[in-house]
């Protein structure tokens, strides 16, 4: 079956009792036990309950894995595989990655004698000489957020394995329905399932998918241990939302890929960030990497140079879009703008942010479902 | 043409988008709905509330006597239903929509608000056969007439209506023969006879057609359908004028037929993938009735979208796309084979699911003779023109290509 289809029925089986199509949504938090052996499918909420599950088994057929764990957000879910880790590790991560990532690895995981080393993951000879003996995870994330930038993730996947380190990609922008790093050999995929799974802005989640039923078993372990786990409610807006992921998210792109396009026209623009433009400087990667679209987010930056001018000015234009709503997050049904530096990358430190090229003017759009004229007219009177 | 964005600016911008002349995506994300909503969440809240409180009595005075827009009790209105209320009317292009529990509740809702005893209502006759019986067992009981004309016959309408006519009324297209109306001509008939039209848009959706510009008085829904279209919530929404609808909301807050808060949402949600998803079904349903009409085993396809069907003309020159319903016949019956060689069909396909409803994302089918039928006589379902071997299928927004395997399974094996 095609993507779209599992989307809709892997994992939603109609309710044996009733027949319901919808499955149910399974609210409780303990399940009675027939005997004292606790071998019954379901004991206790945390560690498994059947509507999370049925979202579980859905995501884990979209991204090709064999087993998906759903989490409290996104955050839970990386903070899941951190925990594989044990002081005197070493974590390589990319240098375009989320800022709450940042956040957790440098301020939270440093703290607990874990190295953090950032490089940047698009220059492969760099990712090379970073892993050493002492890495036990390389961190990932393609798309990055949100310059963009692309990374090989088969390479990387062949850097971490061959001295022994877990790779984790982070598919929150890409999704399933356009990259599937399990089948490029990674070896975790993590996502923030408030964006582009649950897609409508209304509920918080994150998960994560393997294809090694051992690994799966660990992140389990870890899971129910720690508790992040997400609850009856998101799961099944989330599962309702995934059955129109691919519409959404190919919709999204085109949306996107014709924005990118009309802004790098555009005079008052001086760099478009967007995987989609032959312009990106590992566009053919991307086009290899991610099937039938490049996502809909993208980067921007006013023509003009840097400093507190910039910055104004690109303020002015988040502050003037009347169709794009000022708010962090992405991958919704509607299109919003933001100031990274500021917003959605604030959690960095200033100094680490500007090194990994985030300039204080850069705007980043998460592209809705409206149509392009009219988000275009919206960007070009913000524009002026 | 556009609001002003919603700042955190001292009052905030309570006025929906003004969707007009925007695409129909952009519409059915963003119509309806205050930019500036409470808490600046991005997504509007649930009030799971059935009752709302006044600071004092002098607030409840003041709400009686200058009727200050505030909600009183959960059977009168619920801020989340008030917003997705605005956005079906916007999709509609209507100046009100009214809410119901479900698509029976808004006919019944509509028809009992206007209608009163020694007036009469008329049908094109291919409708929803519980919608016919609640006309014809139950209005009757109030002293309501109810006739029936031929679909589509609309010298038939004109000739029928008297004195006594209140209402003319059809779907469109009709379930299942999916007859199409040529709405401008059935408004047309109500305008020059001074006779209320309502159409039953479930089918066509605002997207693919609106029939309120083409002049009808009321347009109900199933948002059961594809304004939800997640198979997982009823609800029924009427259409039309601010001055003809009061009164139907009004007796809504009598006869307590609400929709719940939750419900609500979960439509509004629903109603952000709409343009997408009806685009998906409007090219499954178009993919799969070319397929189906030159498959051996169908004897005939109904579907708007393909040439052979007897009102492609008035859908091609209306409709935007054709939907996602599709009813075939089997081959065999004209030779004696019986009704359960057509089951076999329906029980073989593998992706769509058994079972009544359409419009959701995962494809159901059905064979209309046992699924809302069976305790029709044979000669009852002879006049209803439901034979034994017709098949419906709802297709969902799975891929055509799988769904097209699957029926070639089904009808091979």
């Amino acid at each position: 079956m095609q993507f779209r289809t599992r989307a809709i029925h892997v994992g939603q089986d109609r309710d044996a009792a009733t027949g319901a199509i919808v499955p149910p949504i399974h609210i409780a938090s303990t399940f009675v036990q027939p005997d004292a052996s606790m071998t019954a499918e379901y004991d206790y909420a945390r560690t498994a309950s059947p509507t999370r599950r049925n979202f579980e088994t859905t995501l884990a057929g979209l991204d090709n894995g064999t087993r998906a764990l759903a989490f409290a957000s996104g955050m839970a879910a990386t903070h899941c595989v951190s925990q594989l880790l044990a002081p005197g590790d070493q974590i390589v991560t990319g240098t375009d990655i989320y800022g709450g990532t940042w956040r957790l690895f440098n301020k939270v995981l440093t703290g607990h004698g874990i190295t953090v080393t950032a490089v940047d993951t698009c220059d492969i000879d760099a990712v090379a000489r970073a892993v050493t003996p002492a890495t036990k995870l390389l961190w990932i994330e393609s798309p990055g957020n949100p310059l963009l930038s692309i990374t090989d993730i088969a390479a990387c996947t062949e850097i971490a394995h061959r001295h022994g380190a877990l790779l984790a990609c982070d598919n929150t922008l890409a999704t399933p329905a356009l990259s599937r790093p399990l089948d490029l050999g990674a070896d975790i995929v993590m996502h923030s399932a408030t964006k582009y799974l649950g897609g409508h802005s209304d509920l918080l989640g994150g998960a994560l998918v393997v294809r090694d039923a051992e690994l799966g078993k660990k992140l389990h372990w870890m899971q129910n241990a720690t508790g992040a786990v997400m609850g009856p409610l998101e799961s099944f807006l989330c599962a309702r939302g995934v059955k129109t992921l691919e519409l959404r998210v190919r919709a999204q792109s085109a949306t996107a890929l014709e924005l990118a396009h009309w802004l790098e026209a555009h005079p008052r623009v001086a760099k478009v960030h967007y995987p989609g433009l032959p312009s990106h400087p590992a566009h053919a990667l991307a086009a290899r990497q991610m099937e039938g679209g490049f996502g809909g987010l993208l980067s921007f930056e006013l023509a003009g140079t840097g400093g507190d001018g910039d910055v104004a000015a690109a303020r002015r234009v988040v502050e003037s879009t009347k169709l794009f709503q000022l708010a962090v997050s992405l991958g919704a049904v509607e299109s919003l703008i933001e100031l990274p530096a500021v917003m959605s990358h604030g959690s960095y430190e200033p100094a680490a942010r500007r090194a990994v090229g985030i300039v204080d003017g850069l705007i980043r759009l998460s592209v809705g479902l409206e149509a392009f004229p009219d988000l275009r007219d919206d960007l070009a009177s913000a524009l002026g | 043409m556009l609001t002003t964005k919603s700042h955190d600016q001292a009052g905030g911008q309570d006025e929906p988008l003004a969707t007009a002349g925007l695409g129909p995506s952009t519409a059915a994300v963003h119509a309806g709905e205050a930019r500036q909503k409470p808490g600046h969440a991005i997504a509007d809240p649930i009030f799971a509330s059935s009752t709302y409180t006044f600071s004092d009595t002098q607030s409840i005075v003041d709400f009686i006597e200058e009727e200050h827009p505030r909600e009183e009790y959960g059977r009168y209105g619920n801020p989340g239903e008030r917003v997705v209320e605005r956005k079906l009317a916007a999709l509609d292009g209507g100046e009100m929509a009214v809410l119901f529990a479900s698509g029976m509740g808004a006919l019944v809702g509509l028809l009992m608000a206007h209608l009163n005893a020694g007036e009469e209502i008329i049908f094109f006759d291919e409708c929803y056969h519980r919608s016919r019986e609640f006309c014809r067992k139950h209005l009757t009981r109030f002293g309501v007439g109810f006739r029936e004309v031929a679909s589509c016959d609309y010298d038939a309408m004109e000739a029928a209506i008297t004195p006594r006519t209140k209402f003319i009324v059809s779907e469109s297209p009709t379930n299942p023969h999916l007859s199409v109306v040529d709405i401008a001509r059935f408004a047309e008939i109500g305008r020059r006879h001074g006779v209320l039209t309502l159409i039953d848009a479930t089918l066509c959706t605002p997207y693919n057609l609106r029939p309120l510009e083409a002049g009808v008085d009321f347009v109900l829904h199933s948002a059961t359908k594809y304004l939800g279209g997640h198979n997982d919530l009823l609800a029924g929404v009427v259409v039309g004028s601010k001055e003809k609808l009061e009164p139907v909301r009004n007796l809504r807050g009598i006869m307590g037929g609400v929709n719940s808060p939750h419900n609500a949402y979960l439509l509004e949600r629903g109603l952000k993938t709409f343009a997408l998803r009806m685009e998906r079904h409007n090219a499954n349903g178009l993919a799969v009735a070319r397929f189906l009409e030159r498959h051996p085993r169908v004897e005939q396809v109904f579907y708007p979208g393909l040439e052979s069907h007897p009102y492609h003309a008035v859908a091609a020159r209306t409709m935007r796309g054709y939907g996602g319903l599709v009813t075939f016949l089997i081959k065999g019956h004209e030779k004696g084979a019986d009704w359960r060689e057509t089951a076999k069909v329906v029980d073989s396909v593998r992706i769509p699911r058994i079972g009544p409803s359409l419009g959701g994302v995962e494809s159901l089918i059905e064979q209309p003779m046992v699924m809302s039928y069976w305790n029709y006589t044979p000669a009852e379902r002879a006049a209803f023109r439901i034979p034994d071997n017709m098949i419906r299928l709802a297709c969902g927004i799975e891929d055509s290509a799988d769904l097209i395997a699957d029926l070639a399974q089904a009808l091979d094996s």
